[in-house]
Parts: structure tokens; C-alpha cells; sequence
């Protein structure tokens, strides 16, 4: 339904691509921005174009974390071993061992993400409106508890990622330019995705899902593979995260629920859910409005985040993208269409 | 039309709590026909369908389908199946367009996986979809949003969402309620041409009695939730006991 395309695609290419040579002080800061660009458009494909707000997707970037951990470890180490040692050993690996398991891990993390999201949407599926969002932001809450018990990777004291093998600037070149390409990717896919059967599918699920029942959808398994593609480029994102952040620890890092879980909802409802670009704008602006909020109010920036949480939800619900559909609903396909005009 | 009941009912009952909302109704819907149900106000009649098209399981007797006993499958399964219902408190979905609610009405018999992810429509769906909303007089509106469309219309886009799901048997609940009077004989010709042209059997629940009798083959009708007479049209407007049900009802 969504013909309407803001011309936006060049300009954030060109900015992607050129940020890290024009400014290069804030890179990491731009590869989170990427990141929150994943999160929001990842959220939305239950959120916004199925109707089911989890407040539990964090989950999934956490498992993608942990998961690239254990096999980056592994190429090159025993994970027990590796985590009980905590640092007080050194231990060798060359270049290959590191960047194949950098790949190795990061694809794996995506794959494991999903299935763990499609076993877990077996259960949460039968959970509907507020039950889903507290159901899911349980598991999110529990996981980071129970990975803090596990001391085969580390428990509650986390472990360290294995260090890039080059210059400090190299290593934030590379990962920016991954974290852009799987934002990218996300981009593209969720793209594609709305533009399929699958995409009415998911929207006809959030308009009515006892409708779709009595027409015959297969609405589990398209909400089984709608979270399972979201966990997917989730868990990717966990895994280059974790990388970035050079070491993966269960509340802080991996499960941050009350910050990165609810920056996801916050940035799609602030750019319009249910909508393509909405998460993206609202990503983008959210992400401004923290880095600039951190950076010259320092102490109150959690206060100034509220208040726009707040704003947005009480007074601007539609979100930007929604704000302009009621503005220029032609601009959105929204027309009468004349007989005549159209034999 | 054949003699093989499409839909056959045994002694099938269902209760909410202390409420006897069905009790022990058999009844047949024959292929090809149109079918009436009648009955006054909380009679029943709505269950009923509900209990047919597996909407909650039903507490005692039997459903089939073209023979199939279908009394324990869900209500996808049964959708598939090629017996669909419209609901008495219209349901499209509401935040897409005309054309969008049509697209995804197509029969999901036979979707496999790859056809999930397949375009929208084709040519074939698309031409299906403008003809279908020009047959129920929305081609108009096909790109408005269907929640801002008035009741009458949302009624009429869920007609021809159905229609677009190819059943064998439709199942339509009130299909005349808050429908604008002069536009009930345009309905009725609809539904009518649906039923011939298009070979669907239809299973009625109205309470226009003008419509119903001039549509239906057969007629059952159910009071307190049993079943108080069966009959041609005829036969049921001349029963005493139908006339008591509906008097004593108002
Ligand atoms: N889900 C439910 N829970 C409890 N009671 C119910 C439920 N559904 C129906 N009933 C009861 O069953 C009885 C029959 O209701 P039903 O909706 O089948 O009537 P109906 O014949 O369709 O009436 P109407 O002509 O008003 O639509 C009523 O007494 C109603 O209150
Ligand atoms: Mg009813």
C-alpha cells in the first residue's frame, strides 16, 4: 500500500558511506546509529505490520551475541577454558582463526536467533495484545538472569571477545561498514518482504486475526516466520555489537532491555510503525536527539528522552510517517478511482 | 442442485455455561441450493455457525462436510476446506485498502511455502479483484481505506471477500442487516448470481423475512436454540408454531 517512498535512498547512502572518512571521531557512534536503524525496522515487522508489540525482541540481539562469542572462542580455544581463565591467559590465534571466526560466528548467530525465535513463538503465538508484550519482555528479563548463571560463558562476570587483529581504526572501519551493510540488508529485505502476499498477510493478521482464521491464513506459520526474520538480523546485529564492544556480559550488554529493548519501540511508534520508512526516520532522529542530549545535557538526557517518549505517545501517535499519510493521503495511493478513467 | 448434503448436522448441542444455546439440532444443506435459517433474537442461530465453521468445540453430536466429519478440525482448517463465514458484526481488515483485502482473500487450499512470498496479485488476480468489487459496486473506493468505507460498504467488501476465497459453501450471517432498503433487491440478485453462476451453496442466517423467502429452497428455524420447523418457504410462513415463535418473541 505504501507506494510513497521519501527520496532518501541516495543521501543516506552517500552519508553511510562517507561519514567514516569526513568524520571520523563519531564512527562507532554513526555504527549504532546503523544498529538502531536495524532494530527499529526489525521490531516493526511484528509491531507495526503484524499488530504484535513485543517488548522482548532485545532477546534476540543478546542470543546473537553470546552465540558469535562462543564460536569466535571456539576456533581457537576451549570455551570453558577459555571463560574460567577470564582474561589471566593469553591466548594465540592468527588473523584466519579471528576473521573466520568473525563469519562463522555472525552467520551463526543470525541462524540460531531465528530458530530460537521460532521455538519460542510456538508458545508466545498463543499470547495475545498486552499478554504478548509481557510474555516476551519475561523471556527477555529471564534470559539475561539465566546467562548470568552459566559459567561456561562467563555468568554474570561476561567474556571477553577476542581482539582485532589490527589498528584500533581499522577495526572501527570494519565493523561500521558491517553494521551499514546489515542495516542495509534489513532495509532490503523488509522492502521485499511488504511487498509480498507475505507482507498483506502479516497486516491482515494485525487488522483482524480471527478474520484471517476464517479465511484460511496460516497465521502461525506467517508469525512464526515474520519473528524468526527478525531474529535473524537481530542476532546478526548482537554479533557485530558485541564485537564493537570488545566484550559480552549478560545485563549490560547483551540484554539491555531497558534501553536498547525500548529504544526499538520508541523509534518505530516516534517514525510512524506499520510503515517502511517510519522506522528508519524515526531511528535517525531518535538516534540524533540521544547523542545530543548526552552530549550537552549530561544528567538530564534520560529526562529529555522521556519527555519525547511521552510527547510522541500522547500527542503524535501516528508517528511522522503516519502524520504525513493523513496530510497527503494521495501522496500514499488514498484515491477515489473513476470507472470511466480507468476502462 | 444435488441431493448429497454438503453440510450435515446430528444432534449436535452447545452451551455457554448454563445457556442451552443449541440443542441436539440435526439438520442437511444440500449442494448448490440456498439454504435459510430463521429464528428470533438469541435463538441460536449465530452458535450455530460458530459451532459449524469450528469457532469452539461443540459438546455433543456431529458436523460433516461433504461427508468429512469436521467437528474437532480448527477454524483455518475448515476455512480451507472450501466452507467459509461471514461474520454477523462485519469484519474486513480495516487499515488496507479495498483492492489489498481482496488480495489476500485468495483461497489458501493450496499455498505452499514459496507461495508466501509471491507477488501481491498477478494479472488473472488482479482483473478477479476489480471484477468482483465492480460486481459489488466498490470498484470506486477499491483504493480508500476499507475502515473509512460506510457499514453497508464494509458488508458488501466482506461479500466479495468471500467470493474471492472460491468457497463451496458460504456461510452468511445477516447478510441484509444495515443494508439501505433500496439496496436489498440488488443484494438479493447478487447473492442469487453468486449462488447460480458461480455454484456456491449458500447457508443463510435473516431476519428480513421478504428476502429470506424469496431466496431460499429450504428453510429451518430455531427458537430457544432448538430446532422448531424445516420446510419450503411456504410451509414455514404458514406454520403456526414459527408464527407463535416470532409473535411471542416481540
Ligand atoms: N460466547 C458466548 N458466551 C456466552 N453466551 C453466548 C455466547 N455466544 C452466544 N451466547 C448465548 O447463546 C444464545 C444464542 O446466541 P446467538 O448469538 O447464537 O443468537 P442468534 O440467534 O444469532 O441471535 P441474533 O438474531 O440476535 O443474532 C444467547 O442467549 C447468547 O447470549
Ligand atoms: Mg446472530
Amino acid at each position: 500500500m505504501e507506494s510513497f517512498s521519501p527520496k532518501l535512498h541516495l543521501p543516506i547512502l552517500i552519508f553511510g558511506v562517507a561519514a567514516p572518512f569526513v568524520i571520523p571521531g563519531v564512527t562507532i557512534q554513526i555504527a549504532v546509529l546503523w544498529v538502531m536503524v536495524l532494530f527499529a525496522l526489525t521490531w516493526d515487522i511484528l509491531g507495526g505490520q503484524m499488530g504484535y508489540n513485543s517488548l522482548g525482541n532485545i532477546l534476540f540481539f543478546g542470543s546473537g551475541m553470546y552465540i558469535s562469542a562462543v564460536v569466535q572462542v571456539s576456533m581457537f580455544a576451549d570455551v570453558a577454558e577459555y571463560t574460567a581463565s577470564s582474561g589471566a591467559v593469553d591466548f594465540k590465534y592468527t588473523d584466519a582463526q579471528y576473521f573466520w571466526g568473525l563469519g562463522l560466528g555472525v552467520i551463526a548467530a543470525g541462524i540460531g536467533s531465528a530458530v530460537l525465535a521460532a521455538a519460542i513463538g510456538w508458545t508466545m503465538f498463543g499470547l495475545r495484545g498486552p499478554y504478548f508484550a509481557i510474555g516476551t519482555l519475561g523471556i527477555a528479563l529471564t534470559a539475561g538472569e539465566l546467562m548470568g548463571t552459566w559459567s561456561w560463558v562467563g555468568a554474570g562476570g561476561g567474556l571477553a571477545m577476542p581482539v582485532f587483529p589490527g589498528s584500533a581504526d581499522g577495526k572501527s572501519m570494519m565493523f561500521y561498514f558491517l553494521c551499514f551493510f546489515a542495516a542495509i540488508a534489513t532495509y532490503l529485505f523488509c522492502s521485499w518482504l511488504y511487498s509480498t502476499r507475505f507482507g498483506l498477510a502479516i497486516n491482515a493478521i494485525r487488522d483482524d486475526e480471527q478474520k484471517a482464521e476464517a479465511m484460511g491464513i496460516h497465521t502461525l506459520r506467517y508469525k512464526t516466520i515474520a519473528w524468526s526474520a527478525a531474529a535473524f538480523f537481530l542476532g546478526i546485529s548482537g554479533a557485530l555489537f558485541g564485537n564493537i564492544t570488545g566484550f559480552v556480559e549478560p545485563l549490560e550488554v547483551a540484554f539491555p532491555v531497558a534501553t536498547f529493548g525500548i529504544f526499538m519501540v520508541a523509534m518505530s511508534l516516534l517514525g510512524g510503525k506499520g510503515t517502511l520508512w517510519g522506522p528508519i526516520l524515526g531511528a535517525i532522529l531518535f538516534h540524533f536527539l540521544k547523542e545530543f542530549t548526552w552530549t550537552y545535557f549530561l544528567g538530564w538526557q534520560w529526562v529529555a528522552l522521556g519527555v519525547l517518549i511521552i510527547v510522541n505517545v500522547v500527542f503524535f501517535q501516528q508517528g511522522i510517517m503516519g502524520w504525513l499519510m493523513d496530510k497527503f493521503p494521495e501522496r500514499f495511493g488514498i484515491v477515489v478511482d473513476k470507472k470511466e478513467a480507468a476502462e | 442442485m444435488t441431493d448429497t448434503p454438503v453440510i450435515e448436522l446430528n444432534g449436535v448441542s452447545k452451551s455457554f455455561g448454563g445457556v442451552v444455546a443449541n440443542h441436539s439440532i440435526s439438520l442437511k444443506v444440500p449442494g448448490g441450493g440456498i439454504t435459510g435459517l430463521i429464528g428470533p433474537n438469541g435463538s441460536g442461530k449465530t452458535t450455530l455457525f460458530n459451532s459449524i465453521v469450528g469457532y469452539h468445540p461443540i459438546d455433543e453430536g456431529s458436523i460433516r462436510f461433504k461427508g468429512q466429519e469436521i467437528s474437532d478440525y480448527r477454524v483455518p482448517q475448515i476455512a480451507r476446506l472450501g466452507l467459509l463465514r461471514t461474520f454477523q458484526q462485519t469484519r474486513i481488515y480495516s487499515n488496507m485498502n479495498c483492492i489489498d483485502n481482496m488480495l489476500i482473500s485468495i483461497p489458501h487450499r493450496k499455498l505452499g511455502f514459496r507461495d508466501m512470498f509471491k507477488n501481491r496479485g498477478d494479472k488473472a488476480t488482479m482483473e478477479e479483484v476489480d471484477r468482483l468489487l465492480d460486481f459489488v459496486g466498490l470498484y470506486e473506493k477499491r483504493r480508500l481505506i476499507s475502515g473509512d468505507l460506510s457499514f453497508g460498504q464494509q458488508k458488501l467488501l466482506e461479500f466479495a471477500m468471500a467470493l474471492m476465497n472460491r468457497p463451496e459453501v458460504l456461510l452468511l450471517d445477516e447478510p441484509t442487516a444495515g443494508i439501505n432498503p433500496t439496496l436489498i433487491n440488488g443484494l438479493i440478485d447478487r447473492l442469487r448470481r453468486a449462488n447460480e453462476e458461480l455454484g456456491i451453496t449458500l447457508f443463510v442466517i435473516e431476519h428480513n423475512m421478504r428476502v429470506i423467502m424469496n431466496m431460499a429452497q429450504s428453510i429451518y428455524c430455531l427458537a430457544h436454540g432448538e430446532l422448531l420447523a424445516h420446510g419450503t418457504p411456504d410451509e414455514i410462513q404458514n406454520d403456526q408454531r414459527v408464527i407463535d415463535a416470532y409473535l411471542g418473541a416481540h
